[in-house]
């Protein structure tokens, strides 16, 4: 077997046994991103010689069995998080000089844990799009389908890891940036409980929907990257001061009588006949494992597009006001006067779904209209987060597709920006929620990847984890990965 | 909801974002069809419901007021655009006689 077919765990053994070296693996890594990444553009930024400089570290501590818990897995980072004097750009003009002078505590907690880094994933600009087609950085390619997007906006590390030019990637999520490209890319991705992650150095879009996560190939890789991900961080605020369980714990026990909820909200919906047998052969999979059954009802739950729509872009121009070409990042050419440098800083170094959104929660934070839509947003999020509260009392998870169809292709819908909010309808309650929710792989149509979602209650990881994992064991689904040419 | 020219202008001058005059109608008609996406939520009732601003409903944690970071003038300052003695540079703000 070739070393990037092995999962992350087998990986591990592998290292642990000394079958190969991270220097041999990292090569090995390297090698397929330069072979195949020029068609992919998963990458921003390839970080070789100080991936080559942490696996030769890793190999000593290995002889000299001093290894970490992650010792040498090569992985990549989304490029969201900063890096410190690394390149950091989110993907935009504004950041496309920027070096972080820190690095994020994700990114810190993975490397006291002993990862490689082979590099900065590729991302939709400030984590606005499903499509990753809004990078400053060109279009990403869907390694199943290159006409097809790999969603967004982690579709750099969900393509790279589908790949297989990484064993796992970080990413975040804030209306279904995780969820929806491990969907399309025929991956395992998790967003936790919000707080559950560090936000600390990891660039703001929404701040109270922003949330850190993982892509990886199976909800066994996607444990072990998060546990070492998580933990209470004094330097953010809204981190979760909770004991971060071992994900890996109850994996493998069986989830009879697990109770799994289906909104009726959600099956209402007009799907294509594909997504709903899928859906409907992945309930099946759960009632064989002895899971039970109940249909559910969120009643709010159609106001979380709406909602979503007023309290993200409303977050984001306030946190996209430090972009003002003075202290870091993009400045206008002869500005003549301070507004000028302001005015045209911002017209040139941000893109134009991010222009959309500045200017859509410029709006709605407006005087006169605040009442009407940033306020009523913030009730209206308060019912769909009571629908899940509500919900919870009778089951332990939710299930559901988590996108509306397979990917799309490029071009298809960057010209209608409705369209490409309809892409995270089965996603954005959980984030409004601040709820868990995992998605994986149960089908293919056509050649392309489908995925489907569950949501846990809150700090219910481990049992995402186990029921994802227990799937995982029943079906092949996440084993079938795309032939890369 | 329509947005008219006068509308458009003040948003973006208050977010600090030139738009060029060409792109008005096209721009107008993206953010009208986000706007009328908000509409759905006049039929939710909410005069009773509280605010949701945040997932967490915690307090705002408070630490013991120490020096945690050290003074990094110079690396903050190496990706600045433009920095004199220490000092961000940006065009003359005050008019006047010098």
């Amino acid at each position: 077997m070739k070393l990037h077919e092995l999962s992350l765990k087998e990986q591990l053994n592998g290292l642990k046994e000394g079958s190969f070296s991270s220097t041999e693996l990292t090569q090995h890594y390297l090698d397929r991103i330069s072979s195949f990444d020029k068609s992919l553009n998963s990458f921003i930024t390839v970080t070789e010689e100080l991936a080559l400089e942490q696996a030769k570290e890793s190999d000593k501590r290995y002889k000299s069995n001093k290894a970490l818990p992650l010792d040498g897995i090569p992985i990549a980072h989304k490029d969201i998080f900063c890096t410190e004097d690394i390149l950091t750009t989110c993907g935009s003009k504004m950041l496309s000089n920027f070096k972080a002078p820190y690095s994020s505590t994700v990114v810190n907690n993975l490397s006291s844990d002993g990862v490689v880094v082979l590099g900065k994933t590729n991302m939709d600009e400030f984590a606005m799009g499903s499509s990753n087609e809004t990078s400053f950085f060109g279009p990403v390619k869907n390694p199943w389908n290159k006409e097809y997007v790999p969603g967004g906006s982690s579709g750099g590390s969900a393509a790279c890891v589908s790949a297989q030019l990484a064993s796992a990637a970080t990413a975040t999520d804030t209306g279904g940036s995780i969820r929806q490209p491990a969907a399309l890319c025929g991956l395992t991705g998790i967003k936790p409980t919000y707080g559950r992650v560090s936000r600390y150095g990891m660039i703001a879009f929404a701040s109270s929907l922003d949330q850190g996560g993982v892509l990886a190939r199976s909800a066994e890789d996607s444990a072990i990257l998060l546990e070492s991900m998580s933990g209470h961080d004094p330097k953010d605020s809204t981190s979760l001061n909770e004991d971060v369980p071992n994900f890996l714990g109850n994996i493998d026990s069986p989830i009879k009588g697990m109770k799994i909820g289906l909104p009726k909200e959600f099956f209402e919906k007009d799907l294509p006949n594909h997504v709903e047998s899928s859906t409907k052969e992945a309930i099946e999979t759960y009632k064989n494992l002895g899971a039970e059954i109940h249909e559910i009802s969120l009643p709010n739950v159609d106001l979380s597009l709406p909602v979503y729509y007023i309290i993200a872009p409303a977050e984001c121009s306030a946190n996209l006001s430090r972009y003002d070409g003075v202290r870091y990042g993009y400045r206008c050419e002869d500005p003549k006067d301070i507004e000028d440098l302001y005015m045209r800083t911002r017209e040139e170094g941000f893109g134009s779904e991010v222009k959309r959104r500045i200017l859509i929660g410029t709006y709605a934070l407006s005087a006169g209209y605040y009442d009407a839509y940033y306020l009523k947003a913030q009730k209206c999020r308060r019912l769909v987060a009571n629908d899940f509260t509500e919900a919870f009392k009778s089951v332990d998870l939710i299930l559901s597709p988590t996108t509306p169809d397979t990917s799309f292709k490029a071009g298809e819908k960057s010209d209608d920006p409705i369209e490409m909010y309809l892409q995270d309808i089965f996603t954005i309650p959980a984030n409004l929620a601040g709820l868990p929710g995992i998605s994986f792989p149960c089908g293919n149509h056509e050649g392309l990847p489908l995925g489907v979602q569950l949501v846990g209650n809150s700090l219910k990881e481990a049992q995402l984890f186990q029921a994802a994992h227990q799937f995982q064991e029943a079906t092949d689904w996440h084993k079938n990965l795309p032939e890369v040419k | 909801m329509a947005l008219s020219d006068k509308e458009l202008n003040e948003i973006a001058y208050l977010a600090r974002i030139n738009i060029d005059k060409d792109s008005f109608p096209s721009l107008k008609g993206e953010l009208e069809q986000i706007l009328d996406l908000f509409e759905k939520l006049n039929s939710a009732e909410t005069n009773e419901v509280e605010a949701m601003s945040h997932p967490l409903n915690l307090s705002q944690p408070t630490r013991p007021d120490e020096v945690t970071e050290e003074d990094q003038r110079e690396k903050l300052q190496e990706t600045a655009p433009s920095v004199q003695s220490g000092l961000f540079l940006v065009p003359k703000v005050i008019e006047g006689e010098n």
